[in-house]
């Protein structure tokens, strides 16, 4: 068994110390509800305004709760790493952001996920009251979509589709319309993601996967889960073409598609690397004919320490840029109009 | 046919379960890296454990009032898949044990409404690799004892030993239900977690219930 070496206290108070030392560094755009595990917005509930709420498993930082503030999310539910929140946390939450408007649940296709948030859904309905609906996210195409399978995982497009649906919102805009929005942005991205190694999930004290020196994984998900094929280890631009042409050809874009790129780190892979592999995909993406009208480089929905990257495209038209430019202001994404 | 079980047995159970559930929580967490996220016994270790204070700190009139606290306790403190499968398969248990008097024939109508509650809540089918391949022979299994005039200890043990030959049949089985789905083929040549953790439930019934 391998000696883990993490920055902590005790593997049991990770999730609830990191969410005191959140709270501490972003007193502008945040507040947290300790005893159940919510991040909020600092001004939320805004009235008038669609409440957005999602959440997961912790671990995947800034993912969730670093996207809470201006323009993005109202409130995020924070899980034990690796593990979906429960429904009496998204019950409070969505209590807690309902301003009149409705609240749209942002939700990763994932089994415990998608459980976890349809029986609050049900509580909710139950207890009447706040209107609700709920988009979820399933663009990794290493997975199958089949019978066979618990569906494609939500992935990268969720932090664009947070940042997208969180504009819109701002606007104003009524509950259904956000929810199509949601909808649409999530049938038009995709996304594939590869590990050069494992992660330590803090309770477990052990990689969750061994992986030699010269080998990687190939279609892996968000949670150190492995993934669908073992391979020997590859120059970038070989690895680049790996993510590449399976997004590519699953949505399928075509020559004359504008789209939005997003390259993700998976937590322990250096910007210098994401930026290379970068520069290999949006070559790529020049010889297919497809236009880069926005890009976004960097650590957004990782895996703990991880090493290794994902690509996300998503097809954009004029809407869909304008709301991408709209001002964010969240500990993890931040920019003026 | 054996002394009517009553509130206090139901509730050693859940506490027989619970030191079961951690002092097998490392090995389901191994089993779950094989294939999951590896968090399934440590959830499981912390949803009993906080079963185990609700015990220690509530009386209960009823075993149906015990059970679906113990199922809402599950809901709110798991996460995961496993909180709202085994907190819904507490919920759907003690709600149909609501008023009756305890037999071989009303667990076995609970155990089957729960069952139900996972169908319900997980919609898996036999041979996906979840633990519903447990579930399913273990409630062949009893309902065949108790027909043929077993008692509640003796139907138990019968669905607690189907429930290990569930469990041990998912080792070639390919992964169709949750994130081992995932894998594909490479899921294949693995026990699931969740068949294991649903035999040391019932493995524990039958020890405290008999």
């Amino acid at each position: 068994m391998g000696f883990m070496k993490k920055l902590i206290n005790d593997p049991a108070d990770v999730v609830s110390e990191a969410l005191r030392g959140m709270e501490a560094a972003h007193p502008d755009h945040i507040r947290v509800d300790h005893e159940n595990r919510i991040v909020y917005r600092k001004d939320a509930p805004k009235a008038g305004k669609v409440g957005l709420i999602s959440g997961g498993g912790s671990g995947h930082e800034p993912m969730h709760g670093g996207f809470v503030g201006l323009g993005m999310l109202d409130a995020a539910c924070a899980g034990e790493v690796f593990t979906s929140p429960v429904p009496d946390q998204m019950m409070a939450a969505t209590k807690e952001v309902d301003a009149g408007a409705g609240v749209l649940h942002i939700v990763k296709n994932y089994t415990g996920d998608v459980m976890n948030f349809e029986m609050a859904a049900e509580l909710a309905a139950a207890e009447a009251g706040t209107e609700v609906l709920s988009v979820v996210t399933d663009d990794d195409v290493a997975v199958q979509d089949s019978l066979y399978t618990a569906g494609r995982r939500g992935v990268g497009v969720t932090v664009l589709l947070e940042k997208l649906v969180g504009a819109a919102a701002e606007e104003g805009r009524p509950l259904q319309e956000i929810a199509d929005l949601a909808k649409r942005i999530n049938d038009n991205g995709r996304s594939m993601g590869m590990a050069l190694t494992s992660c330590t999930v803090p309770a477990a004290g052990k990689p969750t996967f061994e992986l030699a020196e010269n080998e990687m994984e190939v279609g892996i998900g968000i949670h150190g889960e492995p993934g669908r094929q073992r391979l020997p280890l590859a120059p970038a631009k070989d690895i680049a073409a790996l993510l590449v042409d399976p997004v590519v050809g699953d949505l399928p874009y075509q020559q004359g598609d504008t789209v939005i790129a997003f390259m993700n780190g998976m937590g322990g892979t250096p910007l210098i690397e994401l930026y290379l592999m970068y520069n290999e995909v949006r070559q790529l993406l020049d010889r297919a004919g497809i236009t880069v009208a926005r890009s976004l480089v960097g650590n957004y929905i990782t895996s703990l320490e991880m090493a290794g990257c994902s690509v996300t495209l998503l097809k954009v038209d004029d809407e869909l840029v304008r709301l991408w430019d709209a001002p964010v202001n969240t500990p993890g994404l931040r920019w003026r109009a | 046919m054996g002394e009517q079980k009553t509130v206090e047995d139901f509730a050693n159970w859940l506490r027989d379960l619970a030191v079961t559930l951690h002092e097998n929580a490392a090995y389901l967490t191994e089993l779950d890296s094989a294939i999951g996220d590896a968090d399934h016994g440590t959830n499981m270790d912390r949803g009993f454990t906080a079963i185990v204070a609700v015990l220690d700190e509530t009386t209960f009139e009823s075993v149906d009032e015990l059970l679906k606290k113990a199922g809402m306790t599950l809901v709110s403190k798991v996460g995961g898949a496993s909180g709202p499968l085994y907190g819904t398969f507490f919920l759907r248990f003690g709600t149909a044990l609501a008023g009756a008097e305890i037999t071989p024939a009303s667990v076995g109508a609970a155990l089957k409404a729960g069952i139900g509650g996972i169908l319900t809540r997980g919609k898996p089918e036999l041979g996906d690799k979840t633990m519903y391949d447990a579930w399913a022979p273990a409630l062949e299994a009893y309902d065949g004892a108790v027909a043929g005039g077993s008692d509640l200890g003796g139907a138990l043990a019968a669905a607690a030993e189907a429930a290990a030959k569930g469990r041990d049949a998912t080792i070639p089985l390919v992964a169709r239900k949750g994130r081992a789905s995932y894998l594909g083929e490479r899921s294949a040549g693995h026990q699931d977690p969740g068949a294991t953790s649903t035999t040391l439930l019932l493995e524990s019934a039958a020890r405290t219930l008999a």
